[in-house]
């Protein structure tokens, strides 16, 4: 299939006071329409900076990067909940329909459904400082997929929920991603996740990031509990760590 | 941060109780009739509380103190209008633009340091005794704090929120609307509430200095006459309009601001 994204020799230096500190060191990789792509690093690799790179916040220092078919419309979330304190969690939701001027009953009506779905009814009129952490960063998810995009960046969406809740999070998404055929990136630390919602891993290196490895998870979907106790499961699991380590 | 305990805020104004300002409010006029009855200081130096009454009724009717009033706030507002947009508008274009920025500052630092009160006599000689110098008067006295505040509030702006607009690919007028706006309102805000009080300073600075009509020109008149009585019949309306005044700014701080409450 023809790549949707193609990102050659990438890089990233932020200017410093010794040289510069290279963040992205040449990384390239393909993505095809409607995959599930997931990134694993260490901490510093430069995902966050590859993520805002795709987004068009950041201009790489070195390499390119095209979207077959002109720019994607990206639904975004940062590594941080990042609401606007000053809208209720409704409002933080329906802010991408608001700047494409979708009607307000509309907007509503669609956020009503997201905020069901990311497990947060009742607290549509809730300020984000009446929020946990947690609850912030659902609003963000709910934030990015509300304006229907093509292109997912996830900047380790679930990093600050419970357990259980990340879990049905990752069934959500599975549902999402099948149902809408969108194409995701998203950055994770949990080999266990990546391997439960991706098609592909991709292993940056330590800083400055390069793509280390690029593993096709061929396990069978749609995924269950079940497909972490099997024996491949554990296979693709240890590849992943030792290219992490 | 302000460790001003005394300083006119919504939280200060919150604080006091009603029966407790009531209660200060009769001890000064009693303390204030007691001196002028027994000091034996004519009235012309300090008039009796009961004068000051006697003599606001007279001025409604006799002295057009309505007529000032309206004069001097309408200048007020006026003034507040014309200064607080165009300090909005130079301090958004300071807080984007390092270039403008660079173009800009050393004329804002020097604008700061001319006492407008000093040049008050130029503007009035250069534009007349009429409602215009005193709008200026206002408009350059209120344009320094609310620029300040400006770029205060634009500048502080989270980038990660830029980032997220950004990525949804929003435009300029959206950005603006929707996210530099509410989020410099606080900080604008404040500037409006000290350059709200400023700016009846202002006006009657300007008045003092010359003026056919409005409530310096009331004092003035009214020090040359030796009517102390009306002199104190001025300055007390000028307290109630600068009091209404915070009040406004307080009422839309209140309602655009509440969000932030639990903050403050
Ligand atoms: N705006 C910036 N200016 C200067 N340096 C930056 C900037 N953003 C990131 N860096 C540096 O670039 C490197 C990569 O950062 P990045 O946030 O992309 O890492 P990451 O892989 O997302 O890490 P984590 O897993 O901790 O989120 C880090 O060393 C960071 O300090
Ligand atoms: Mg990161």
């Amino acid at each position: 299939m023809e790549p949707i994204l193609t990102v050659r020799e990438l890089s990233v230096t932020f200017p410093d006071n010794n040289g510069g500190l290279e963040a992205l060191g040449s990384a390239s990789f393909e993505i095809c329409p409607q995959e599930f792509v997931c990134l694993l690093g260490p901490s510093g690799s430069g995902k966050s900076t590859l993520l805002r790179v795709l987004a068009g916040l950041l201009r790489p220092t070195g390499g390119d990067f095209v979207f077959a078919g002109g720019q994607p419309k990206i639904g975004m979330v940062f590594q941080q909940a990042n609401l606007m304190p000053w809208r209720t969690a409704l409002e933080n939701i329906t802010l991408p329909l608001e700047l494409e001027n979708v009607p307000p009953d509309e907007r509503r009506a669609r956020a009503l459904e997201l905020i069901e779905l990311v497990g947060l009814t009742g607290f549509e009129d809730a300020r984000p400082r009446d929020l946990s952490g947690g609850m912030a960063q659902r609003v963000a998810i709910a934030r990015a997929l509300i304006h229907d995009p093509d292109l997912l960046l996830l900047d380790e969406p679930f990093g600050s929920l419970d357990a259980l809740t990340r879990e049905r999070m990752w069934s959500e998404l599975s549902r999402i991603w099948q149902a809408r055929r969108k194409t995701v990136l998203m950055v994770t630390h949990s080999i266990g996740e990546a391997l439960f919602l991706a098609d592909r891993v991709l292993v940056l290196s330590q800083r400055p990031g390069r793509i280390k490895l690029d593993l096709a998870v061929d396990l069978p979907r749609p995924r269950t509990d079940e497909v972490r106790y099997t024996a491949h499961f554990g296979r693709l699991a240890r590849k992943l760590k030792e290219a992490i380590e | 941060m302000n460790l001003n305990p005394f300083r006119l805020s919504p939280q200060t104004l919150r604080r006091s109780r009603p029966w407790a300002v009531l209660l200060s409010l009769a001890a000064a006029l009693l303390t204030w009739e007691l001196v002028s009855r027994f000091s034996g200081l004519p009235s012309f130096i300090l008039p009796a509380p009961e004068q000051v009454a006697v003599r606001f009724w007279r001025a409604l009717n006799e002295d057009n103190l309505l007529l000032h009033t309206a004069v001097t706030l309408s200048e007020i507002l006026l003034g507040l209008l014309t200064g607080t947009l165009a300090a909005v508008g130079l301090g958004y274009a300071v807080a984007k633009s390092r270039t403008f920025e660079r173009l800009a500052a050393p004329y804002l630092v020097a604008s700061q340091a001319i006492p407008v009160v000093a040049i008050a006599p130029l503007l009035v000689i250069w534009f007349g005794p009429g409602m215009f110098s005193k709008v200026l008067i206002c408009a350059l006295i209120v344009f320094f704090p609310v620029l300040v505040n400006t770029v205060v509030g634009v500048r502080a702006v989270p980038r990660a929120l830029h980032d997220l607009m950004r990525s949804l690919r929003a435009t300029r007028g959206q950005i603006i609307r929707l996210l530099e706006v509410p989020a410099a309102l606080p900080v604008l805000l404040g500037g409006l509430r000290i350059g709200a009080t400023l700016s009846v300073i202002g006006a009657v600075v300007g008045e003092l200095v010359g003026a056919d009509r409005g409530l310096g020109f009331l004092i003035n008149t009214a020090r040359g006459l030796y009517d102390t009585a009306l002199v104190f019949v001025a300055v007390f309306t000028l307290i109630a309009l600068a009091l209404a005044l915070y009040g406004l700014v307080a009422g839309l701080e209140k309602k655009f601001l509440s969000w932030q409450e639990s903050h403050e």
